[in-house]
């Protein structure tokens, strides 16, 4: 496989959006799969289809270990003490989830802090606004600063005695700020405190290694890395695993059920209750497979470059103002265009087949602050060219040409 | 050329001066919407009189051009003019957009019909048809939303 025609590899690509060529520019929202996942979930049901964990029988006991060889895979690529310290969820928003409210139900009382960002997603703020409204805790927002990047300072000014978790983003999916995430775990261990780490968009593009990092809890979102839809990871020290009540109830996360008392599973089928995506799980696999054969830092070179080509390009444009100048950027290009509504870019660059989002991207708290209610965002993926930029700055000069200005 | 039908003149026009924009004196009636998905805001303010014509109306809000264009004709047509010809305006509008619906109204000039009937070309673009029906929706809402003090 050749990074430079890797497109060859998405069937996606293979079709005309409004009679041009589809540039998609919209992988951190979800990325494209590629031919290989595809194929394996097709394949996985004609032949290999069973639910999991459950029956005895031949195509049971194929699918169980399938399913299961994909958790083997994940715990080796983000290099993971135990193989129970991978659960699989719908999403990463549910793997935030899941930690709000079994860490929160445990550990967090009234007047303790929970420290977050002003960089956060939705996903990363709501779950523990549900906890400040339930238990009376007191979120705390780390402050960005003008280059649309929380410096390690600002964090380290608001850990006190009362912070119980630090949660926080690995890369803003509007400014691309990249988190020291290393430099945050290691203020964090000298008190104590958890980390968790919104990875929805660091897992798709950085190298992830969770000795490394040190984190306690990082959420994964699967579609974002090339994965299937409705799957996501929450990565979890087996410490904390073991520790934590059950998030759902149901069948399969539990040890024993009386009329009388109720004892649960072991982790990690102690928080996967019901039956879950066998074949994204599955197909899953794939998706790792697909990005260690080219290699994650070779991916990311190449979209470092395409981003580089991209920031300067827009750059030259006068009339496109850039949202946020971080020292480290990840994949993410936010920018808006004087006298236009970012919903009007979107149609606009759409009709010339360049996909790309406009919105608040689930960052309401951050685009207050950046003063606008909405951007437009072009988001690489592995699959990006240079091309692709240039026909980006072209069809953003159409806008302009569209009103008039 | 769709895109040409979307973005015409008319609605450039009023997306980039909307007429009407801010409190009107007076108000007796209003109501804002917001779409969380696009971060779309309008607050529609009317004066109305005892049998609710409408003596004035104006509105405030932040979007793209169709939804700035849209509260802006909407005020633009619908300023001095009586209860039922407000209420069936609008719901001509809404069938236009949404059901394709030509709007015949005898009592629109050809200017008037020829301005409404430029916000047509969402009917095109799905995504957008909630940016033009916005104002709309809220104006019913206004019609019924006494302001408290007044």
């Amino acid at each position: 496989m050749d990074i430079k025609n890797i497109k060859s590899e998405f069937p996606i690509f293979k079709q005309k959006i409004n009679g041009k060529p589809l540039v998609y520019l919209d992988s951190a929202n979800s990325s494209q799969k590629p031919k290989s996942v595809i194929d394996r979930i097709s394949n996985f049901y004609e032949t290999e289809f069973s639910n999991v964990g459950r029956s005895v029988h031949t195509l049971a006991i194929k699918a169980t270990n399938r399913f299961e060889a994909t958790r083997d895979i994940v715990k080796k690529y983000i290099n993971a003490q135990y193989r129970e310290e991978i659960i699989f969820t719908k999403g990463a928003t549910e793997s935030i989830n899941l930690i709000a409210s079994t860490f929160g139900e445990k550990y967090i009382n009234a007047g303790d802090e929970i420290l977050i960002t002003e960089l956060e997603h939705h996903s990363n703020y709501v779950p523990w606004y549900f906890l400040r409204k339930k238990k009376g805790a007191v979120i705390k927002f780390a402050l960005v600063n003008d280059n649309g990047e929380v410096e390690i300072d600002e964090i380290k000014k608001l850990i006190t005695d009362k912070t119980k978790i630090i949660a926080i983003t690995h890369i803003s999916n509007v400014t691309g700020a990249i988190m020291p995430i290393k430099k945050i775990t290691g203020l964090a261990k000298e008190k104590n405190i958890p980390v968790l780490v919104d990875g929805s968009q660091g897992a798709p593009h950085l190298q992830i290694d969770m000795q490394d990092l040190g984190c306690d809890f990082y959420a994964i979102s699967c579609h974002k890395m090339y994965g299937p839809n409705g799957l996501g990871i929450l990565y979890a020290k087996k410490k904390w695993l073991d520790d934590l009540p059950p998030y759902q109830g149901g069948g399969g996360m539990i040890y024993e059920v009386k009329k009388e008392n109720i004892t649960y599973a072991e982790t990690p089928t102690k928080f996967e209750a019901g039956t879950l995506q066998t074949v994204e799980v599955v197909a899953f696999a794939e998706s790792i497979n697909f990005i260690e054969k080219l290699g994650i830092k070779n991916i990311l070179a190449h979209e470092n470059e395409i981003l580089e080509y991209g920031l300067e390009k827009l750059k030259k444009n006068n009339s496109i103002n850039i949202i946020g100048n971080p020292k480290e950027r990840g994949s993410v290009l936010c920018f808006t265009i004087k006298g236009i509504h970012p919903h009007d870019v979107a149609t606009i660059l759409d009709d010339e087949g360049v996909a790309i989002r406009a919105g608040h991207h689930c960052c309401q708290i951050l685009h207050d602050k950046l003063g606008v209610p909405a951007t437009a965002r072009a988001s690489i993926g592995v699959y990006n060219t240079k091309e692709d930029i240039d026909i980006l700055c072209k069809a953003i000069d159409n806008c302009k040409k569209v009103f008039q200005i | 050329m769709e895109l040409k039908e979307l973005y015409q003149e008319i609605i450039l026009d009023h997306g980039k001066a909307p007429r009407n924009k801010g409190k009107c004196k007076g108000y007796t009636h209003d109501a804002q919407a917001y779409n969380p998905l696009c971060g779309d805001k309008v607050h529609i303010y009317l004066k109305l009189d005892k049998k609710k014509n409408i003596t004035d109306m104006s509105f405030e809000g932040e979007g793209c051009a169709i939804s700035l264009a849209s509260a802006s004709i909407l005020t633009d047509t619908l300023k001095g003019k009586d209860f039922s010809f407000t209420k069936k305006i609008t719901e001509d509008f809404l069938n236009m957009v949404k059901n394709k619906i030509k709007i015949t109204l005898n009592s629109l000039t050809e200017d008037q019909i020829t301005t409404i009937t430029s916000l047509s070309g969402v009917q095109k673009f799905p995504m957008r048809v909630k940016c033009a029906t916005m104002a709309w929706h809220t104006l019913l809402s206004a019609l019924d939303n006494k302001k408290l003090n007044s």
